[in-house]
């Protein structure tokens, strides 16, 4: 069997913001009726989360439950362990309606960490990236560029942004442009000397 | 520059974010129609000065299609609502009669 490898095979920029490949990390999609009481329960049993309210982000990509849609949630989990915790799902939601698919390998996971990653995101992002519009605990899926992302904050200065594997390579250099030394257009936070 | 909300995920976010659908509330003719009411559905759209109602995809978000209606004129949004229905919900009718007290929906 061939080894599980990222699509940045563990790339790194370091600017005003650090820009750096994940590493593998497991992602599952679990679709289903959230409001149902038979899949809460479960989700809850497996994950050891709640249900994520609209646009809530519960954790980190280190084992967290993102509310992706009304009908989808992203559990995230360690990469060997995800067809395991997708087994257990899928047992657990038993006859409930569900689809539970694991998509580790389909997407990249960044981290990005410095003062000025509110700055960094905003010059990709259609969203209102200002300290109390948006906090950790809410994630956003949204474009980056051209491209389709997901990312939330899990601190005041560091995020965790997710893609597609076949656009992580696209977006890697976007934010290692958008985070280089003399970039910075200091709007949210103050510039680095 | 449109700014909708996704009655969904509850965003309000700017046009780039979503993709527009064309004309909302179509009737859909199919086989055992007649030749013009098919022509029709597949070719003949509104196309207002004024209100009008459209279907947008949440493109780069949660990826669900919903409903807009807005000012083709102002580019004014009078509200969206969900894709789940066949009709006009009230709501939105009062919505745009606060602002278009002459707009009347067609029957």
């Amino acid at each position: 069997m061939s080894d599980p490898r990222t699509a940045l095979q563990g790339a790194h920029f370091a600017g005003d913001v650090t820009v750096t490949d994940a590493g593998l990390i497991g992602m599952i999609s679990i679709r289903g009726d959230q409001s149902d009481s038979g899949f809460r329960t479960a989700i809850r049993h497996v994950t050891g989360h709640d249900v994520p309210d609209q646009r809530e982000m519960r954790g980190d990509a280190t084992g967290g439950l993102a509310w992706m849609s009304p009908d989808d949630l992203m559990l995230f989990c360690g990469h060997a362990q995800a067809n395991i915790m997708a087994d257990r799902l899928t047992a657990a939601l038993g006859d409930t309606r569900n689809m539970v698919t694991v998509l580790s390998d389909a997407r990249a996971v960044i981290r990005l960490h410095g003062a000025s990653v509110r700055d960094v995101l905003a010059k990709g992002a259609p969203v209102d990236l200002a300290p109390g519009k948006f906090e950790p605990g809410s994630i956003r899926r949204t474009r980056l560029g051209q491209v389709a992302v997901a990312f939330w904050l899990t601190g005041q200065d560091s995020a965790e942004l997710v893609c597609f594997r076949s656009v992580a390579g696209f977006v890697f250099d976007w934010l290692s442009v958008a985070a280089a030394h003399g970039a910075s257009v200091a709007y949210h936070a103050k510039p680095l000397t | 520059m449109l700014r909708l909300t996704c009655p969904y995920c509850g965003v309000t976010g700017e046009e780039t974010e979503f993709h527009p659908g064309g004309e909302a509330h179509l009737t859909r003719s199919g086989p055992g129609a007649t030749d013009e009411a098919f022509r029709d559905y597949l070719f003949q759209r509104r196309n207002p000065r004024g209100v009008h109602f459209e279907r947008w995809h949440h493109q780069y978000g949660c990826g669900k299609w919903f409903h807009a209606a807005r000012c083709t004129l102002t580019l004014e949004v009078f509200g969206t609502y969900t894709a789940q229905t066949a009709v006009i919900p009230e709501h939105i009718i009062d919505a745009i009669q606060s602002r278009r007290p002459d707009w009347r929906p067609e029957a």
